[in-house]
C-alpha cells in the first residue's frame, strides 16, 4: 500500500518536472536569436527568393508565431505521440529518435554497465585496502580520468587503434558501402567496441571514489572489527558485511549517473561520427531544428528520471530498514 | 610490531624531506596556483604567436623549437595551446564564480526561508539535475546565439545544483546546532549569529567548493567549444583546437590532438589539487594529521 502510494507520488512529481522540463527547452529555444532561414537557407538563397517563397519557408520554420501558441501546440502533438517533423532530416522526429535512440542505448547499455561494475569492484577493492598500492592505483586512476575530457580519450583511441593499429574502425556505426540489411550484429557490436570502451573507463570514476569513501566507512565500523575478530576472511568479510551496505549507495550513484552517461554519449558520439542520440542533439542544436532537439530533451530527461525512480524504488529492495519507510531522501 | 616499524619508516621519510604534511600540501598547492599563473599570463603574451601563420613551416613534428610542433597554417601549437588553455581558465573561472553566488543565495534562501521556498529550490535542483548537463548547455548556447556569453551563462547555470545542496545541508545542520539555538536564547540578532557563527564555518566549505567547480567547468566548457557551440575560431579556447584538431588527426598528425589534449589535464588536474589541498588545510579535522 505505502509503495502504491510512493509510487504515485514520484510519478507525479516526475510528470510535473518533464512538464517543467519541456517549457524551459522551449523557452530557451524560443529565445535563440539565431535566425532558423539565416542558418538553414543562407544568406545568398535568401536574397535570390522570391516574397512569396520567404513567407512559404517562414512558415516552415515558425518564424512569426506568438510562443506561448507554438508551445501549447507543440505540446498538443506530443501528448498524442506526434512529436513534429524533423526540420533537418525532414522525416518524422519520432521516425529519427528511434533509429538513433537505438544506436545510442546500445551503446549507453553497454557503458553503464561496464563502468558501474568496473567502478564497483575498483571502489570496493580500493577500500578494502586502504593505503596499500592498488587503492593508490584506483585513486590516481580515478583523479586522471575525471580530469580528462571524454573526447579527448575517445581522440586518443581514434588515433591509436583507428589510424595506427588499423584494428577497430574510425567512425560510424555501420561498415560504410553495405546495405543496411546486409549489416550483421557483429559489425555494429565490432563498431560500437571503441565508443563503449571510451563511456565505460570514463564513467568508472565517479561511482569508484564514492564506493571507497563508503567501503572505507563500513571498514571502521564495530562490526567489521567483531567479524576479524571472530577470525573471518577478506573474501567472507566482504561477502557477509561490505557487500549489501555498500551497494545500495553505490546502486543510486550508477542510476543518477545516467545523466552524466549521456552527455559522455553526446561527445563521444561526435568524435566517433557515431549516428546516436547526442549526435543528432549536436546537429539539431547548430542548425536550430527545434522540434528534434525538444524531443531529445524530453527523451533524455524521461530517461534520468526513470532512472532516479528506479533507484528510489531499489533502494527498498536492497536495504530492508527503509524497506517500510517508503521514502529514501 | 609492524604498524610500529610503519611509522618509524614514514617518520624517517618525513626526517629526510624535512617537510611535515601541512607543509607538503602547501608546497602542492603553491605549485598549482603558480602553473596556473604562468599559463594565464604566458597567454596574455603570447596572443599575437599564436596567430602568426607561416607557411614555410608547417604540419613541424615536436621537435626543440617547436615542442608542441605546427599545424596545417604553420601556427606555433605551443603557443595556441597556453593562449588558448588561458581563454579557457578565465571562461572557467568566471562561470564557476557566477555558479558559485547562486549557489550560495539559493541554498542560504533554501535553508532559512521557511518551507515554501525549500520546496521550490529543491524542485529546481531536481529540474536543473533532470536534463543532461551536456544538453541544458547546448539549450543554453542556442538560445544565446552562441558566443561566449552563452559558454559561460550555460556552465554557470548548470553547476550550481551540488553546491547549493551543500550549504543548503550545512545551513539546517548549524541551525540545529546547540551553540546556535543558545545564542538565539541570549537574545543575538540574526544577523549577529549569521556573521558570527555561521559564516565562519561556512566560508571555508563555500571556498573549497567554488574552486572544486573550476575542473567541471573547464571540462564542460571545452566540450561545448569542442561541439562547436562555444567560440569562434578566432578566438582558440582549447576546445576549438581539439575540435580542428579533429580532422587533421586520421592523417596521423598525432601532436595537434596529444599535447593541447595533455595540458588541458594537467590544467584540471591543478585545480583538483588546490581545492582539496585546501579543504585539508582548512579542515580543522584533517589539518593536524
Amino acid at each position: 500500500m505505502k509503495t502504491a502510494k510512493f509510487i504515485t507520488k514520484q510519478m507525479i512529481k516526475m510528470f510535473l518536472l518533464l512538464l517543467a522540463v519541456s517549457i524551459v527547452a522551449f523557452a530557451l529555444m524560443t529565445a535563440s536569436p539565431v535566425d532558423p532561414l539565416q542558418a538553414n537557407v543562407g544568406q545568398t538563397a535568401l536574397g535570390s527568393m522570391s516574397p512569396e517563397q520567404i513567407q512559404k519557408l517562414e512558415e516552415y520554420w515558425g518564424v512569426g508565431q506568438p510562443p506561448v501558441q507554438r508551445y501549447m501546440a507543440w505540446l498538443k502533438d506530443f501528448i498524442r505521440g506526434d512529436m513534429g517533423v524533423s526540420l533537418l532530416y525532414r522525416q518524422d522526429v519520432t521516425k529519427v529518435i528511434a533509429v538513433k535512440l537505438a544506436n545510442s542505448l546500445f551503446l549507453m547499455i553497454i557503458a553503464w554497465v561496464m563502468s558501474g561494475l568496473l567502478g564497483f569492484i575498483l571502489g570496493a577493492l580500493a577500500g578494502m585496502n586502504r593505503g596499500k598500492l592498488i587503492d593508490k592505483v584506483v585513486r590516481g586512476y580515478c583523479l586522471l580520468i575525471s580530469s580528462t575530457p571524454a573526447f579527448w580519450i575517445a581522440m586518443l583511441f581514434l588515433i591509436i587503434f583507428g589510424v595506427w593499429l588499423k584494428i577497430l574502425p574510425i567512425g560510424l556505426s555501420v561498415p560504410i558501402g553495405v546495405e543496411a540489411s546486409g549489416v550483421t550484429f557483429l559489425d555494429r557490436v565490432y563498431h560500437a567496441i571503441l565508443p563503449a570502451f571510451t563511456l565505460s573507463i570514463t564513467g568508472i570514476s565517479n561511482i569508484a571514489m564514492h564506493t571507497r569513501e563508503k567501503m572505507i566507512d563500513i571498514c571502521e565500523s564495530d562490526y567489521m572489527l567483531f567479524a576479524k575478530a571472530r577470525g573471518e576472511s577478506t573474501w567472507e568479510i566482504f561477502k557477509n558485511h561490505g557487500f549489501r551496505n555498500v551497494l545500495a549507495p553505490a546502486m543510486t550513484l550508477q542510476f543518477a549517473s545516467i545523466s552524466e552517461i549521456f552527455g559522455g554519449s553526446v561527445l563521444v558520439e561526435q568524435v566517433f561520427s557515431y549516428p546516436g542520440l547526442g549526435q543528432a542533439a549536436v546537429s539539431a542544436g547548430l542548425g536550430s531544428d527545434m522540434p528534434l532537439l525538444m524531443a531529445i530533451t524530453m527523451i533524455s530527461a524521461l530517461l534520468v528520471f526513470g532512472g532516479n525512480l528506479i533507484a528510489n524504488l531499489l533502494y527498498g529492495v536492497i536495504d530492508p530498514r527503509i524497506r517500510r519507510g517508503g521514502a529514501v531522501r | 610490531m609492524k604498524a610500529f616499524a610503519k611509522k618509524q619508516k614514514t617518520g624517517l621519510t618525513l626526517k629526510k624531506s624535512g617537510w611535515n604534511q601541512r607543509q607538503r600540501l602547501l608546497f602542492w598547492l603553491i605549485a598549482a596556483v603558480l602553473f596556473l599563473m604562468a599559463v594565464c599570463i604566458g597567454g596574455m603574451f603570447l596572443d599575437e604567436a599564436a596567430k602568426t601563420t607561416d607557411f614555410s613551416r608547417k604540419n613541424i613534428a615536436p621537435c626543440l623549437a617547436y615542442p608542441f610542433g605546427t599545424d596545417w597554417l604553420g601556427r606555433n601549437m605551443f603557443a595556441r595551446t597556453i593562449r588558448g588553455l588561458s581563454i579557457s581558465i578565465v571562461i572557467g573561472i568566471s562561470a564557476a564564480a557566477v555558479s558559485a553566488v547562486l549557489a550560495f543565495i539559493l541554498g542560504v534562501v533554501s535553508a532559512t526561508m521557511g518551507k515554501a521556498a525549500d520546496t521550490m529550490v529543491t524542485w529546481f535542483i531536481d529540474l536543473v539535475m533532470g536534463i543532461p548537463h551536456m544538453l541544458l548547455l547546448i539549450l543554453v548556447c542556442v538560445a544565446c546565439g552562441r558566443g561566449l556569453k552563452g559558454v559561460i551563462l550555460g556552465v554557470a547555470l548548470t553547476h550550481w545544483t551540488s553546491l547549493a545542496r551543500l550549504i543548503r545541508g550545512e545551513v539546517l545542520q548549524l541551525k540545529e546546532q546547540q551553540y546556535i539555538k543558545m545564542a538565539r536564547k541570549l537574545g543575538k540578532s540574526n544577523l549577529y549569529i549569521a556573521m558570527k557563527h555561521m559564516a565562519p564555518h561556512l566560508f571555508p566549505q563555500f571556498v573549497v567548493g567554488l574552486i572544486l567547480l573550476f575542473p567541471h567547468a573547464i571540462l564542460h566548457e571545452s566540450g561545448i567549444t569542442f561541439l562547436g557551440f562555444g567560440l569562434s575560431n578566432e578566438q582558440p579556447a582549447i576546445g576549438i583546437i581539439l575540435s580542428e584538431a579533429m580532422k587533421y588527426m586520421i592523417t596521423g598528425k598525432w601532436w595537434l590532438a596529444l599535447f593541447p589534449g595533455l595540458m588541458l589535464v594537467l590544467t584540471v588536474v591543478c585545480f583538483y589539487a588546490i581545492g582539496e589541498n585546501l579543504r585539508k588545510l582548512v579542515d580543522p579535522a584533517s589539518a593536524h594529521k
